[in-house]
């Protein structure tokens, strides 16, 4: 099934996006990164170091053939993460940025407010931007509407490995983009990814749970298989969940409508694949933004 | 004139910390303050306790899982560059204070440069600027200039230095700084006085609010601690580090909150600790602070042995300095003036990095970019 992953007109291979921070080395990184199958890694600007280019910077463990994101983590408001992009478009050569603006330490929680001021200066500015952001419908309409070339709401807290915790969000965020939905922060383990990826993600990203897992290699791989699982899941498109009442059999409720005489006003169809909106594939289709 | 008391020092009044460290707390005390998601000030003293030494593998196993979370297998590496050992302070257990005679210097700017530069030849690229109490010749303006100097090659610095006021703070954050450590050394008033019996350092609210001064003014790296052995109840000093550190988060949710816990060293001062801290209790110390603030940093020097920082980044230390020197110009030309203490892990930077490697931990060189537009 041709099912491609395109951001920004790029066309990846992989669902499964990779953080490169917290590994117990930059080899264990590229290793991890290998396995995962990714093709779009994420490095924190503030990690890089250009004056040690080629002798032991983080850069030089990402994986030839593998793009690219530099991200503004560490960032406290807009300016600093439109000086920290341009630090980085200059010194990596891609003018592609994971716009994180996360002022609370501790949490990690992006500022809505200065990430759309950011995402609204990056894009004029000709970068692609990838928001990572709180799981607010509104907001990504609006980062969306900004020319962000994805949106990358948050799962739960950075680092928190706690799983899909804004699922009833991700839903509705999914339902009206129309740029891809990439999940980001706080998936825990695979089944996160592959629940994330079956209520209609366009892709995951993972950089904790594959870091910290005692064999961060077998994780990594086990994160792409489940991304993959639950994307067939989703354009598979699940079947109705039975609950007790319609398990029962019941009687018709509308037979009476043939009694009356005349048209029925009964629709032809209409089924859930018929809401997916504009710009997005409903489960089944096989296509992509 | 002392300063009055500030919003930390009013809070702390409240909080009962010698009555908290005093308790006898039993096992079961220990099991359920482990057992909690969030833990309070007297969960922390349960894990401080006697009653919880008994359990040190457990509770150094629950910190170890924690730091891992929040911070993964990385340790984040600073070296100080001390600018000078003038000092107007007498505290009873420095090697710099102020009637000792030891040889005295003071760095230029260009000196101070030269330092940087060899510790950023090292991979350096954190560095924490540190002075005695000397307001002439460490003035405001004096670090300024440092600061500036220095920001174009260090991409995170911050100051261990005598305290200043608001707008010294906000000039040396428009320069660049990023961090501002100020340990209480003590929260025993009568121990503070007693060891600190000169000079600007004496006026211990004055210290204690530095830091709120600081946090207002917009500084993104605090550091508060203690100096383990100072005062006798030394669990009471460790649960007013954290009390005082939470009481930082909460003030100043932009900032970032480090502690450390230095235990004194020998030096020219010849103090000797009122308690002796052993290495288990320090340990002890060290993880249940984890437990308490799993999100703070923790700092831990070259003051410890190099035995004892290899097994304390495997449960709870997440930035540590590593071949350091306590001595102004130490690193260009070492042996010109005296050190504040002598350091007990004196491997190289190359050599504690390998160690973490070879402890499964990647020693982060970089974690952090210019604060000030350069291109202007």
């Amino acid at each position: 099934m041709d099912d491609p992953f395109v951001v920004a007109g790029q066309r990846l291979g992989s669902r499964l996006l990779v953080g490169t921070g917290k590994f117990a080395a930059h080899t264990v990184m590229r290793d991890a990164v290998l396995a995962s199958g990714t093709e779009l890694v994420t490095v924190a600007l503030r990690r890089v170091d250009l004056d040690r280019a080629g002798d032991g910077d983080i850069l030089d463990f990402v994986p030839a053939g593998v793009r690219l994101l530099p991200n503004t983590s560490g960032a406290v408001d807009a300016g600093e993460a439109v000086r920290l992009a341009r630090l980085g478009r200059a010194g990596t050569g891609t003018s592609w940025v994971k716009l994180e603006v996360t002022p609370d330490p501790r949490t990690l929680a992006p500022d809505p407010i200065e990430t759309l001021r950011a995402a609204e200066l990056l894009v004029a500015d000709g970068f692609t931007v990838l928001p990572y952001c709180s799981a607010d419908p509104v907001l990504c309409r609006r980062l969306e509407e900004a020319g962000c070339a994805t949106v990358m709401p948050l799962g739960a807290w950075i680092g928190s490995n706690r799983g899909l915790r804004t699922r009833d969000a991700i839903e509705v965020i999914v339902a009206q983009a129309g740029v891809p939905v990439v999940v980001d922060a706080g998936l825990g383990v695979p089944s996160d990814a592959a629940e994330a990826m079956e209520v209609g993600a366009d892709a995951v990203l993972v950089n904790t749970a594959i870091a910290v897992a005692r064999d961060p290699i077998a994780m990594a791989r086990a994160f792409a298989l489940a991304t993959e699982a639950g994307r067939l899941g989703y354009l598979a498109g699940r079947g109705t969940v039975a609950d007790a009442t319609t398990a029962e059999a019941s009687s018709p409720l509308t037979d009476f409508l043939g009694g009356l005489g005349g048209p029925t006003g009964q629709p032809a169809g209409g089924g859930p694949a018929a809401a997916g909106s504009a710009g997005r594939p409903a489960p089944g289709t096989g296509t992509d933004a | 004139m002392a300063a009055p008391r500030g919003r930390f020092a009013r809070h702390l009044d409240t909080l009962d910390v010698p009555g908290l460290s005093a308790r006898a707390y039993t096992d079961a005390d220990v099991t359920a303050a482990l057992g909690r998601e969030h833990r309070d000030l007297a969960d922390l003293a349960a894990l401080l306790a006697p009653a919880a030494t008994a359990r040190l593998e457990e509770l150094a196993q629950a910190a170890r899982a924690t730091t891992l979370r929040r911070f993964g297998r990385a340790v984040r590496l600073f070296a100080p560059v001390y600018l000078s050992n003038a000092c107007l302070s007498s505290c009873t257990y420095c090697g710099f204070a102020k009637d000792l005679p030891i040889a005295r210097r003071t760095l230029t700017v260009d000196e101070v440069a030269a330092e940087a530069g060899l510790l950023t030849g090292r991979g350096f690229r954190h560095l924490l600027l540190v002075a005695g109490e000397h307001r002439v010749e460490v003035s405001q303006d004096y670090l300024v200039s440092v600061v500036e100097r220095l920001r174009p090659h260090v991409p995170s610095l911050s100051i261990e230095t005598q305290t200043w006021s608001d707008d010294t703070y906000a000039r040396l954050v428009a320069a660049g700084l990023e961090g501002v450590v100020h340990y209480q050394e003590t929260y025993d008033r009568d121990r503070y006085a007693a060891t600190h019996t000169a000079g600007w350092k004496r006026d211990f609210d004055r210290r204690l609010n530095s830091t709120e001064l600081a946090g207002a003014a917009g500084v993104r790296r605090l550091g508060v601690g203690a100096l383990l052995g100072l005062a006798e109840d030394w669990r009471a000093d460790v649960l007013s580090v954290a009390a005082h550190a939470a009481f930082l988060v909460k003030s100043f949710w932009r900032t970032e909150v480090t502690v450390a816990l230095p235990r004194i060293r020998p030096s020219a001062s010849g103090y000797q600790p009122l308690v002796p801290v052993s290495d288990a209790e320090y340990v002890q110390a060290l993880a249940a602070l984890r437990l308490f603030e799993p999100e703070a940093g923790i700092v831990l020097s070259t003051r410890e042995p190099a035995a004892l920082r290899d097994g304390l980044v495997r449960i709870a230390v997440t930035q540590m300095s590593a071949g350091a020197s306590t001595e102004p110009g130490g690193y260009s030309a070492p042996g010109t003036a005296t050190e504040q203490f002598a350091i007990s892990d004196e491997r190289s930077a190359v050599e504690v990095a390998a160690m973490l490697e070879a402890a499964g931990y990647e020693p982060v060189w970089k974690d952090a970019f210019p604060l000030v537009d350069l291109s202007r």
